[in-house]
């Protein structure tokens, strides 16, 4: 466990070890954050958001060739309340933006979100009235993955990604980062990290 | 007689089954660390390609962007001079941009490139955190494929120094 006794410091994205704590933090509860983050990364339980083909390829992921299970992450919700990540897997119609916030907003902090697939990241070909062009748009996405649809190595890839990101950040101030993300869809570009 | 029959036999009969598959060979590919055969013709990331003596393939004539169904391709040319020569053509392509989160690696591009710029190369770790990092210049996509052609993909994790792509950011 690593002993990093430090100010605050600003990011420095030059740094970072994974698995190791980017910045120090509060210096009484450091290795609190720390394990706090490694029991998160390791444990995400993904929320299914199935719609469109992607999903089958998000269900190929859990299956015994590719087995999520490896990272911690197969239990496969459907009820957002036991979910941490949200695998937006296929196109996101407008007429589903709502039900997507709303569970998106059902969901327990902290949480994140996985943008599966040309179509829920950016519309992909389906550049129309129906399809809202990128997810980000109605919820804050933390890992975008392309590929139409991604195979399942590729959408590990992202949940690899997605725990390194998790691994980084400060476990306990999470719910205030979240917050302010909420005002700010886009992301975390304007928020310090 | 009853408990031998209704509880003794099929449990030992269901744990045969299980004895049965620990002969079998196990199917899980442990990804990061190892990574399954690529079938021959997957598309995944675009690479430009070069000429022998280091001349762009691409000419500028944006036949990919016109053949891309999500247009996500952006060909900008210029015309080639004596001092600046980057093809062999009369011209060549100043901006190449590709966006990686629209495209849907169909290949049609590849298919509709009269020279044999583009290719699509089985390097499949693409994701990323922010949606600006997915726009592909055209310097990210002359570089060189990891794995020249026929070598197998080296994953991003399985690499001792674990470098992050170009134009990756950090969250």
């Amino acid at each position: 466990m690593p002993k990093k006794v430090e100010t605050i410091v600003l990011h420095d994205s030059s740094t970072p070890v994974i698995g190791d704590m980017e910045k120090g933090g509060n210096v009484v509860v450091t290795s609190l954050e720390y394990l706090l983050a490694q029991a998160r990364a390791n444990s995400l339980w993904p929320l299914t958001f199935g719609l469109a083909c992607c999903a089958i390829e998000m269900m190929s992921t859990v299956a015994s060739r590719f087995d999520l299970a490896r990272f911690g992450s197969e239990a496969f919700r459907a009820t957002p309340r036991q979910a941490d990540v949200m695998i937006i897997a296929g196109r996101l119609s407008k007429k589903m933006a709502p039900v997507l916030r709303q569970i998106y907003d059902q969901m327990p902090e902290p949480k994140w979100v996985i943008s599966m697939g040309a179509c829920a990241s950016s519309g992909g070909v389906y550049n129309n009235y129906a399809i809202v062009q990128g997810a980000d748009q109605v919820v804050p996405v933390d890992v975008y993955v392309p590929g139409c649809p991604p195979s399942p190595d590729a959408l590990i890839y992202g949940i690899l990604k997605l725990q390194e990101k998790v691994k980084r950040h400060k476990a306990t101030t999470f719910g205030e980062l979240r917050l302010a993300e909420a005002f700010n869809p886009r992301g975390l570009e304007e928020v310090d990290v | 007689m009853g408990l031998n029959k209704e509880v003794i036999k099929p449990i030992l009969a269901g744990f045969g089954i299980t004895a049965r598959r620990l002969k079998h060979k196990k199917v899980t590919v442990s990804y990061p660390e190892q990574l399954r055969e690529q079938y021959p013709r997957t598309r995944w990331r675009h690479f430009l390609a070069r000429y022998e003596n280091g001349l762009e393939k691409c000419i500028g004539c944006s036949l990919c962007a016109g053949a891309c169904p999500a247009r996500c391709i952006y060909v900008e040319a210029a015309e080639n001079t004596d001092e600046a020569r980057f093809s062999p053509g009369e011209r060549y392509a100043t901006r190449y941009e590709i966006n990686m989160i629209r495209c849907i690696f169909c290949g049609y591009c590849q298919e509709a490139c009269p020279t044999g710029a583009i290719v699509l190369r089985k390097n499949f770790e693409l994701a990323d955190y922010k949606r600006e990092s997915f726009v592909y210049t055209k310097e990210m996509l002359l570089e060189k494929y990891p794995g020249e052609s026929d070598e197998p993909y080296v994953g991003r994790y399985q690499k001792k120094d674990k470098k992050e792509p170009a134009g990756s950011t950090k969250p």
